[in-house]
């Protein structure tokens, strides 16, 4: 990692030195200076922020989460090349960036699953998804559990999963809802309508509305989950995105282009440009403030409070006790017992 | 059934070294994260713990309700305890939009004994129970660390009496017991009761001795920049002498915290008169984060790795491979199911015994029974025989006796008639 010595963004509220005694500072304690001392550390220490994505090929992932990031994150762009064969099963490609904005050091993962979906028999294709996940959540388990524990532990279970729909117009694939049926326990799973340029306005609503229902007809929570609302003030606004704007029809792109004097980034066509992070043309900028300006923590949190959580019980359940190996990772070098 | 294998390739870039940096190329907007933690932790709330340590009457109460402000309820304890005891209370506070939820946990009795070996036992062990608890919720299976209300002790203010010679044994005695465990801050108290040139050679006493004595108090944090610079300064300034009161003068035409002599008035936030803004702004303004992750990550951690590997979880075994918890935890729950098994196997051994040995016990019985039975039926028809004998004899008897009986009657009518006859013999001769 290179030495990015952040700057900050603002001098501290705190007084640097005491000044003479005055009447304002009798009634006042300074409790709220403990905002400014976690702020001050959390951007010492950074963010970690593992995103999955998950769909067929073609979908324009990759180029959803660089538009995402702004920057050349995907695999694509990690030396990729265009005449790869499609894999013949499901790999899991994780690759790590770190990104800095504003003081703030974020340490992105951005985890590809190419062949998902691409073969001709695809049951059971989640399954080494749902692995790895499950993977991830036992690697920071062990850490965990170690008697002498480090003071970070690395955390690399996945935060949120994208699952890109296909812009069929009609309604959700059967491979869709079990992918998203078996993996909404163990993930956040954010549904997102890809490649929405090529559906008119009242199609993306009717489109919306039919996957909407279907999604709650099968009974899948995908995340804002309804049930960890905290309070109203969180519940009104989650169904507000949860009933309107979920699943985002986004559109991706990296290539800049000017419009009306300012360079936007969009996608090109014969008949005009899309711009991507125009609200009318599409939900991007939704999907951007959603998943980063405002949920981000949110994320992170129900990751670990929840549905790591859960994975912990059940494993620590099932065995009456602790688990034994049977995972074995490169890392460890332990035997099974 | 379609095998869908994994092939994972997990990049050398997503192990943390080696990850590549990369430049943005317009705003993305997370650096709003820290303001989103801030949010979330806003809206959970803070707790912070106290602890006050020292003897009874120099000011711990005052300190804390001149620091926070507010009168906590409480009145002044006695001189005669005959132990030390720990009170601790919880408060509510806000300020702004932070709410913090504030414990104070106060010694009670400490120093007053005759005997005063004994006298740091309790609080080691209240701050050891506090990180039990923590650790006993970690360890749970279902649990909820998130909304746990952390009991353990972030800060302990430890009070020195203003004698203005040195730190007395039972000071010493106990910080060394205590500053493994707890971020020790220690405190002149009473301060006034000191010239300022006397402090300084008290303050220089205090801290040489506990150099000399390898007393670790805490230091405040001189690795961030934009605190580095005060951080150092007061840590020159340790320990610092507080003065502290509730009531408030009128000192110009301000209202101020101060005390009243005759000969002067001490102004609690006169920088000059005592180093109470400097506690208040080290302790709340500055370090109440740091004094917290401290807590966590040093106390709390060498806590757990000693109480862990007390019950024989070890992190590496002998051949030094990485040896799991798991692992350890398997091995041992097998060892005790062993064990319970065989507890188990003697038991049933000895219950087995015990049938067979009773079983015994009631065959002689029975067989002891059968014998005195037989005997007595035995002498039950001896007895009976010897009866039927002298009845046999006695009927034997009765019939002689009526034999007997029958002749001599035979034998008398007889004689009757023959004297009959001889009678009427006689009466012819007599009538011849």
């Amino acid at each position: 990692m290179s030495e990015l010595v952040p700057e900050p963004r603002q001098k501290p509220v705190v007084p640097m030195k005491p000044v003479g005694i005055n009447t304002s500072l009798l009634g006042y304690i300074g409790i709220d200076t403990i905002i400014e001392q976690m702020r001050k550390k959390t951007m010492k220490t950074g963010f970690d922020f593992n995103i999955m994505v998950v769909g067929q090929s073609g979908l324009g992932k990759s180029t959803l989460v660089n538009t995402l990031f702004k920057s050349q994150v995907s695999r694509k762009s990690s030396g990729w090349n265009r005449e790869e064969k499609i894999p013949k099963t499901v790999e899991i490609k994780a690759i790590g960036h770190v990104i800095e904005e504003g003081g703030v050091k974020m340490k992105l993962t951005v985890i590809d699953t190419p062949g998902f979906g691409d073969q001709i028999n695809n049951e059971n294709c989640w399954e080494p998804i749902e692995k790895y996940i499950n993977e991830q959540y036992e690697k920071f388990l062990k850490e965990e559990v170690n008697i002498a524990r480090k003071k970070r532990i690395p955390d690399t279970r996945v935060h949120c999963c994208l699952y890109f729909i296909s812009p069929t117009g009609h309604s959700l694939r059967p491979l869709d809802l079990e992918f998203m049926k078996h993996l909404s326990k163990v993930v956040n799973i954010i549904p997102v309508i890809a490649k929405a340029d090529t559906m008119t306005l009242e199609e993306k609503t009717e489109f919306k509305q039919r996957v909407r229902k279907e999604l709650e007809v099968n009974g899948i929570e995908f995340y804002p989950q309804k049930e960890f609302d905290e309070d109203l003030e969180d519940k009104t606004e989650n169904d507000k995105i949860r009933q309107e704007s979920m699943p985002f029809a986004v559109v991706g792109s990296d290539k800049e282009y000017q419009v009306n004097g300012k360079r936007v980034l969009g996608r090109k066509t014969p008949w005009g440009i899309i711009e991507v992070e125009n609200l009318n043309h599409c939900e991007f900028a939704l999907l951007r403030d959603f998943v980063i300006r405002t949920h981000l923590q949110d994320l992170k949190e129900v990751t670990h409070n929840i549905h790591y959580e859960t994975y912990r019980a059940k494993r620590l359940n099932d065995n009456g006790g602790l688990p034994p190996m049977t995972v074995e990772t490169e890392e460890n070098h332990e035997s099974n017992l | 059934m379609a095998a869908a294998e994994v092939a994972r390739q997990v990049r050398a870039g997503a192990g943390g070294e080696g990850c590549r940096t990369v430049p943005l190329s317009g705003h993305v907007g997370f650096d709003s994260l820290p303001d989103q933690l801030v949010n979330k932790s806003v809206n959970h709330g803070f707790c912070f713990n106290i602890l006050c340590v020292g003897e009874t009457g120099l000011g711990k109460s005052t300190l804390m309700d001149t620091l926070f402000n507010t009168k906590f309820e409480g009145d002044p304890a006695s001189h005669s305890q005959p132990g030390v005891q720990l009170k601790s209370s919880t408060y509510d506070l806000q300020e702004s939009n932070v709410n913090l939820k504030l414990t104070i946990v106060s010694t009670v009795g400490f120093g007053d004994q005759i005997n005063k070996e004994d006298s740091y036992k309790p609080i080691v062990e209240f701050i050891d129970a506090q990180f039990e608890a923590y650790l006993q919720e970690e360890l749970k299976i279902k649990r909820v660390l998130h909304n746990y209300h952390d009991t353990r002790i972030h800060a302990c203010l430890y009070f020195i009496a203003p004698t203005g010679h040195s730190l007395k044994s039972l000071d010493l005695v106990t910080m060394k017991k205590l500053d493994s465990k707890v971020n020790i801050i220690p405190i002149i108290a009473k301060s006034d009761a000191i010239s300022k040139s006397e402090l300084t050679k008290f303050k220089i006493k205090i801290t040489s001795e506990l150099v000399s004595n390898g007393v670790q108090i805490y230091q405040f944090p001189t690795d961030d920049e934009s605190v580095a610079e005060i951080n150092g300064t007061m840590n020159a300034h340790l320990p610092f002498a507080v003065i502290g009161s509730t009531e408030e003068l009128k000192i110009g035409n301000k209202m101020m915290k101060a005390r009243q002599y005759p000969w002067g008035t001490v102004q609690v936030e006169n920088e000059a008169h005592c180093d109470f803004v400097k506690l208040r702004e080290m302790l709340i303004r500055v370090n109440m984060e740091d004094l917290r992750e401290q807590t966590h990550t040093r106390h709390y951690e060498l806590y757990r790795r000693c109480k862990l590997e007390e019950m024989g979880f070890k992190d590496t075994d002998p051949d030094s491979k990485p040896f799991s918890l798991q692992e350890t935890y398997e091995a041992k729950r097998n060892e005790f199911l062993g064990e319970l098994q065989k507890k188990e196997e003697a038991m049933r051994q000895m219950f087995v015994q015990r049938v067979k040995e009773k079983e015994a016990e009631l065959k002689e019985a029975e067989k002891e029974l059968h014998e005195k039975f037989d005997r007595l039926k035995k002498l039950h028809q001896d007895e009976k025989k010897k009866l039927e004998d002298k009845k046999k004899s006695l009927d034997d008897e009765v019939n002689a006796f009526k034999q007997r009986k029958t002749a001599a009657e035979l034998l008398q009518s007889q004689a009757q008639q023959a004297g009959g006859s001889q009678t009427l013999k006689r009466d012819k001769e007599r009538k011849k």
